[in-house]
């Protein structure tokens, strides 16, 4: 488990212990966390996970492929350069601490 | 008790009915009944991670437990609803139970179209919609040497696929003279037919299935019309999906192929609406739509949050869908169907293109390969009725994002 914290969009913090090599998507979906609709369930194809990675464990995460950076042109709220999708990362004990801000909006 | 929104069904569309309910600021009492002993799952992943056993059945749940506490969403599981009175507005359930509401939401999905030949019910027939079907499937392919195919749609095509994964010889019988015919251009249909070629599955065109011959109740082969007979330990029936819409058709609701609904998925009762698979929607030129997507079930399903609400949602956007099939991904907007043009951007050899379809000048669909980036501009470009020109698809130096700037539809 890696202890993983989701910022819902009106600000309440969200602490989850991931279970290793599930995707954030499915974190913060199996958990119920507010701004998230991965409406594709996690084939990058709907570009509704963005979030933005926040804090230090945040430069440890392996660079987007090409098909999620194509996808993040795409999506509703604002892109920022910490902006991912939720569903191509996937949780490890490196990650402990990260910080996962969700959009306003995701559609 | 107050103003309750029952749904009947806990699929994709069902589950996004509640849960955009709620974010429209819906106050009183919603209910979900599902027949499937599951919370809400996706589909999807049911003929490709699941199903190759790269993804875990746990990380198919569309939203966790957690939800349903916090949103005040009562979901009762394994509760399939028997029928509907339109008059006392109250469902009835399996166990002959009641209960009134205020509004009803039909989200029933659709259930696999049987083939209609002798042999259909031996063992080691399948077909794929439940997470149990695809574990079945799953199981089966460990050990499977032949496996028959029968339809080359989507779901046909997928678990083609796995199998060949898994290393078992793939047979695709397709009654058509292409694959994927009812949906995609001719030019996808022949990238399909080489794909799986070239991954080593044999494909027989224009095959009428006859009949399935058993041996102690257990399929052993597959008979066509013309006389031909292919081995099978494992034959998948890929043939279509039919809409669960037995319960509105009983209650006198108008039904054609799924419940009538229309932009806003209204019903032709006031009190009753309908998302997803379900469904048949009324277009502004009055033909009749049935999409079978995780996009229709969403956007099916927000709208009718929205008309609960007293307020107007149209689905309008323009349809998409996806499809993985051997690392391939195939995204569609729009529809290739009634195009008079088609321009190519990218390379067909290097499994990396855009097929942009044009029908008087006017964009109509594209279908890309490996591209989502073309894929989620042409949504917008088709949600806008900006068309680009031939010229300017087949021009790679042109971008064609600068035409989402001028604005102004073409
Ligand atoms: C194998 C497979 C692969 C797919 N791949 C893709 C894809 O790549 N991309 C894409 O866009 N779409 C795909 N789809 C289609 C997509 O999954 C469906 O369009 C979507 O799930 C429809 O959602 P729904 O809620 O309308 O129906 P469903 O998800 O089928 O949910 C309906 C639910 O209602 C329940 N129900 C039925 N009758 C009753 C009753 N009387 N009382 C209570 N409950 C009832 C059913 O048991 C079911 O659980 C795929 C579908 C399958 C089967
Ligand atoms: S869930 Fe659809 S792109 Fe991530």
């Amino acid at each position: 488990m890696t202890k993983i914290t989701f910022i819902e969009p009106q600000g309440a913090k969200v602490e989850i212990d991931v279970i290793n090599g599930w995707t954030l998507m499915q974190a913060a979906t199996s958990h119920g966390v507010e701004g998230i609709e991965a409406e594709c369930g996690g084939s990058c194809a709907c570009a509704t996970c963005h979030c933005y990675v926040e804090g230090e464990q945040a430069t440890r995460l392996p660079a987007p492929s090409n098909d999620e950076l194509e996808m993040l042109d795409n999506v509703a709220a604002e892109r920022l350069p910490n902006s991912r999708l939720g569903c191509q990362i996937r949780v490890t004990p490196y990650l402990e601490g990260l910080v996962v801000r969700m959009p306003e909006a995701q559609s | 008790m107050g103003d309750a929104v029952i749904i009947v069904g806990a699929g994709q569309a069902g589950l996004t009915v509640a849960e955009a309910l709620r974010a429209d600021g819906w106050q009183d009492e919603i209910v979900i009944y599902g027949a499937e002993k599951h919370a809400p799952y996706h589909r999807p992943p049911l003929s490709k991670g699941y199903l190759l056993g790269d993804t875990p059945a746990a990380q198919l749940t569309i939203r966790g437990p957690d939800l349903f506490d916090k949103k005040r969403i009562e979901f009762c599981a394994g509760r399939p609803v028997r029928a509907i009175d339109p008059t006392s507005l109250r469902i009835e359930l399996d166990d002959g139970s009641r209960r009134a509401y205020c509004s009803l939401v039909l989200a029933t999905g659709s259930r696999p179209r049987e083939l209609a030949v002798e042999g259909a019910r031996l063992d080691r027939v399948v077909s794929l919609r439940t997470l149990e079907d695809s574990a079945t499937i799953g199981t089966q392919l460990q050990k499977a040497e032949n496996v028959v195919v029968i339809g080359g749609g989507f779901i046909g095509l997928e678990v083609a696929a796995a199998a060949r994964k898994k290393g078992c010889s793939v047979i695709v019988l397709e009654a058509m003279d292409r694959l994927l015919a009812r949906v995609a251009s001719p030019a996808i249909s022949d990238f399909f037919a080489r794909l799986h070629s070239d991954h080593g599955a044999r494909i027989i065109f224009n095959a009428k299935v006859s009949r399935l011959v058993g041996e102690a109740g257990v399929v052993r082969t597959v008979e066509t019309a013309d006389g031909q007979s292919f081995p099978a330990d494992l034959v998948v029936v890929g043939v279509g999906a039919v809409a669960n819409d037995e319960l509105a058709r009983h209650a006198g609701l108008a039904c054609d192929r799924g419940v009538v609904v229309d932009d806003c998925s209204r019903s032709s009762d006031p009190s009753i609406f309908a998302a997803g698979d379900c469904t048949a929607r009324r277009l502004a030129d009055g033909a009749l739509s049935r999409l079978e997507s995780v996009q229709n079930a969403v956007e099916q399903a927000k709208s009718a949050a929205a008309a609960l609400t007293g307020r107007e949602r149209p689905f309008r956007a323009a349809p998409w869908f996806w499809s993985d099939q051997h690392g391939v991904k195939l995204q569609m907007a729009g529809s290739s169907a009634n195009a008079d043009q088609a321009a190519l951007r990218g390379s067909l050899a290097d499994k990396n293109f855009s097929l942009f379809y044009l029908r008087s000048g006017k964009l109509i669909g594209v279908d890309t390969i490996n591209r989502p980036g073309d894929h989620m501009l042409a949504r917008k470009l088709l949600d806008h009725g900006l068309s680009p020109t031939i010229e300017e698809v087949s021009d790679e130096h042109f971008d064609l994002k600068s035409l989402l700037a001028t604005g102004v539809p073409a």
